[in-house]
């Protein structure tokens, strides 16, 4: 017992203090891409010939890029002879509406919470069916250490449980191959109502690498409707975290107000916050 | 009935005489590791003799490293690439079918078992008496074959809708588990035969994952062919990375600077480090003893941050490109590289020694899922799971290419073959993958990380070997006269290990296979593509 308490001092203390404090991200992270129209000339269709997945479109000059498809594999910024396509540290990407994750220009955090019914029902305990159907095992991998002492998803409530009828949603990675389309509707069907899915990568999201193969659907939502996006390829863990945390309203400061605000609004209507 | 001495080219000099090899005694043309040759020189053999060189390959100390079809010409040929650990050589030989089926050879070479299948789902080529002919992957046939006579069960009835091996009698039962697990991993059907606790029979049933690589990368837009790599298995994103540019360099005779090499040598081995600090968190995980489950989990975490400083992604997506690498180091970097890397490995060494010293942990290790050295070789093992049962395999070792040609890292070898001897040759590998690191981002060669690649030479084939956290992986490119590719096979380690597991599970407790499933530690992307 003696060396596993030695060994505990050593290892120190770990969490994070997200959201509370923003993480520590590589300076090379490749983010939410900001996009400058103004910089292209009508004939330049560079960064859309190279784009692996058709994520960016142009339209007369004007060019938007889908984050849905998106690999953040940068080859745009590559080709682009004027700078119009560059990508930021902005880690925070999830969104509730597909729409959402299409960029023409800046980028603002476009994360929404839950409605309210829902978010009473799961905001303080969310627990999760992870269904991997046809990725790389990245994303699978990323969600995963939302488990670690680092990331410490319980502390929010939130857990990833082993049967889709102990959970309140399910949390789906991969294109969906048609050899896993059958167990992901079984999984769903046996999450009780009301439910929420969340879509994480660009694969989950609108078939990734592997759009138009004919052996995927091209993502969830081709077969169930998506109350979470998380784009990615993978997505960052704090990506994720703060996807599920902006669905629950645990940031604080976003759209619709926190716990706490709500709490003080009744009783404390002098005290405002952030 | 080879002709004489095929030409062979290597990658750094396409019109080298010296680079001229013998034809082999088995009638298969040798080649090195990442090296190309022309297509006409793969010799053609009759199918007894193709078989006979297969089958007893064993017996001369050579594996099968990769045994497919290609539809070449309008015509589906066999190939197949023999690795001969001990000589560092490749042989490539092929043959033509007849009549749309093949005497089996997996009753007397089993490691060819799986490929066999595999030739019989994607081209409709049956091995005539397989003792197991099933689907691998659950998909049509493809080439002439395509939508004609199924000669397989068909995929209509859903996936993993087939018969499994059944063991009958008094308080035998069947457990079934997959493809949705319990854990946050990937979906694979388990078909447990047991008799209490004792499992008598494992049946492994993949392919939930299957997306169509392997078909889309002759399809596709070349765009696409570095994201289909980088995705093959995402924990390996550098490994199969590696093996396609690699591949794509010999094929496009084009130089890597010794510093794009050096690169990707470190993120190989950080790739290594990071899956095998998890993989001891996991299995610590998986006999209850939590607390080096803990902090492996984190540390995992820092490795992968350590390739996230180098490329901004933690599994090196974008990393390694075709001509070199897509980031660079200025020594400002590789010294905070090695700083952290020093405080990581100092908390990996205090958690992961814990396991050693503490005796229930090693008392759930040792003995567990056991597979003899001999069942290892006949099943074609590769990786880390080999050489825990003593078989010294390594590609960095007996086919070193890229800067593994330059500077070696010890081969880390152990006997008893099971939970212990894979956890503990993983835990070795951790030691000296640190080492190498450490001592290469001190020392790393001058010159430009990236330089332009040529276009594809027509005609030529290439086996492209590197050896991937969990063991070997290996490209065979071939391309058209037009310098496409006309075949592209990949072979994940998981593909040879799968068996493995479902091997060493007989007579072991039901209850052991989480912790013998996490020793071997497989993809099931990288098998299902």
């Amino acid at each position: 017992m003696i060396k596993e308490i030695l060994a505990r001092i050593q290892q120190g203390h770990r969490t994070s203090h997200y959201p509370r404090e923003a993480p520590n991200l590589p300076d090379r992270f490749r983010g939410a891409p900001v996009l400058d129209s103004t910089r292209c000339s009508d004939t330049c269709h560079e960064c859309v010939e190279v784009c692996p997945t058709d994520a960016l479109r142009v339209d007369g000059t004007r060019i938007a890029l889908d984050m849905g498809r998106c690999l953040f594999c940068t080859e745009c910024t590559r080709v682009c002879p004027t700078g119009a396509v560059a990508f930021t540290k902005e880690y925070r990407l999830g969104a509730r509406h597909r729409e959402d994750l299409v960029v023409t220009q800046g980028f603002e955090p476009r994360r929404k919470a839950l409605d309210e019914k829902t978010r009473k029902l799961f905001g303080r305990s969310l627990k999760l069916r992870q269904v991997s159907a046809g990725g790389c095992n990245a994303c699978e991998a990323d969600v995963n250490v939302l488990g670690t002492l680092v990331f410490d998803l319980g502390r929010f409530g939130i857990q990833m449980v082993a049967s889709p009828r102990h959970a309140d949603g399910i949390l789906v990675t991969g294109p969906v191959t048609e050899n896993m389309s059958l167990a992901l509707r079984k999984t769903y069907d046996a999450v009780p109502s009301p439910k929420i899915v969340i879509a994480v990568g660009a694969c989950a999201i609108s078939g990734g690498p592997y759009i138009d193969h004919s052996q995927v659907k091209n993502g969830v939502d081709s077969m169930l409707p998506v109350d979470l996006y998380v784009p990615g390829c993978p997505p960052h863990p704090f990506t994720i975290l703060d996807g599920l945390l902006g669905l629950l309203d645990r940031l604080g400061g976003s759209s619709a107000p926190s716990r706490q605000a709500r709490v003080d609004a009744v009783f404390n209507p002098s005290r405002t916050r952030p | 009935m080879t002709s004489g001495q095929p030409p062979l080219v290597s990658a750094a000099d396409p019109k080298s005489e010296s680079a001229r090899v013998q034809g082999t005694d088995v009638g298969f043309a040798q080649l090195r590791n990442a090296q190309s040759m022309a297509t006409d020189s793969i010799p053609i053999l009759a199918f007894p003799a193709f078989r006979s060189a297969i089958v007893n390959a064993p017996r001369q100390h050579r594996r099968i490293a990769a045994l497919f079809g290609a539809s070449v010409a309008n015509q589906v040929k066999l190939f197949c690439v023999l690795a001969g650990d001990a000589e560092g050589l490749l042989y490539v030989g092929s043959t033509v079918v007849d009549g749309g089926t093949f005497a089996s050879m997996t009753n007397d070479c089993p490691q060819v078992s799986l490929f066999e299948r595999e030739i019989a789902e994607e081209w409709g080529i049956v091995p005539e008496g397989h003792p197991w002919l099933k689907p691998v992957r659950f998909v049509r046939a493809r080439g002439a074959n395509a939508g004609g006579e199924r000669k397989l069960p068909d995929n209509q009835s859903g996936i993993g809708a087939m018969e499994f091996y059944r063991v009958e009698g008094e308080e035998v039962h069947e457990v079934a588990v997959g493809p949705v697990h319990a854990g946050v991993i990937e979906p694979g059907h388990f078909r447990f035969q047991c008799h209490g606790e004792q499992v008598l029979h494992l049946e492994i049933s993949l392919g939930y994952q299957h997306r169509g690589v392997e078909r889309a990368l002759l399809a596709s837009p070349a765009k696409r062919v570095l994201p289909y790599m980088e995705t093959v298995a995402g924990d390996t994103t550098i490994g199969h990375a590696s093996a396609y540019c690699q591949a794509t360099e010999a094929l496009a005779a084009s130089r890597v600077s010794g510093r794009a090499h050096a690169l990707r040598a470190i993120a190989l081995e950080l790739e290594r480090l990071a899956n095998h600090v998890g993989g001891l968190g996991a299995l610590a995980n998986d006999v209850g003893y939590l607390p080096t489950a803990a902090f492996c989990g984190r540390l995992r975490g820092d490795f992968l941050n350590l390739t996230a400083a180098l490329c901004g992604s933690r599994f090196g997506r974008g990393l390694v490109r075709p001509g070199g690498v897509g980031f660079d180091l200025d020594a400002e970097q590789c010294k905070s590289l090695v700083l952290r890397l020093d405080t990581a490995q100092s908390d990996v060494k205090n958690a992961v020694n814990l396991l050693w010293e503490t005796s229930s942990v090693q008392a759930r290790f040792e003995g567990t899922g056991a597979l003899s050295q001999q069942l290892a070789e006949d099943l074609g093992l590769v990786g880390v799971a080999a050489r825990a049962c003593g078989l010294e395999r390594d590609v960095r070792h007996d086919f070193p290419s890229g800067f593994f040609r330059l500077t070696q890292i010890p081969m880390s070898v152990a006997q008893t073959g099971d939970v212990f001897a894979r956890a503990y040759v993983r835990w070795l590998e951790i030691q000296r993958s640190y080492a190498f690191i450490r001592e290469q981002l001190q020392r790393l060669p001058s010159g430009a990380s990236l330089s332009a690649c040529n276009a594809l030479q027509p005609n030529r084939l290439c086996v492209s070997l590197i050896e991937g956290w969990r063991g070997e992986i290996c490209h065979v490119a071939m391309t058209d006269s037009d310098g496409r590719f006309v075949s592209y096979k990949i072979v994940d380690p998981s593909f040879h290990n799968w068996t493995g597991l479902a091997i060493a599970l007989r007579n072991q407790e039901i209850s052991d296979f989480p912790l013998c499933n996490k020793s071997f530690d497989l993809s099931y992307c990288g098998h299902d593509l």
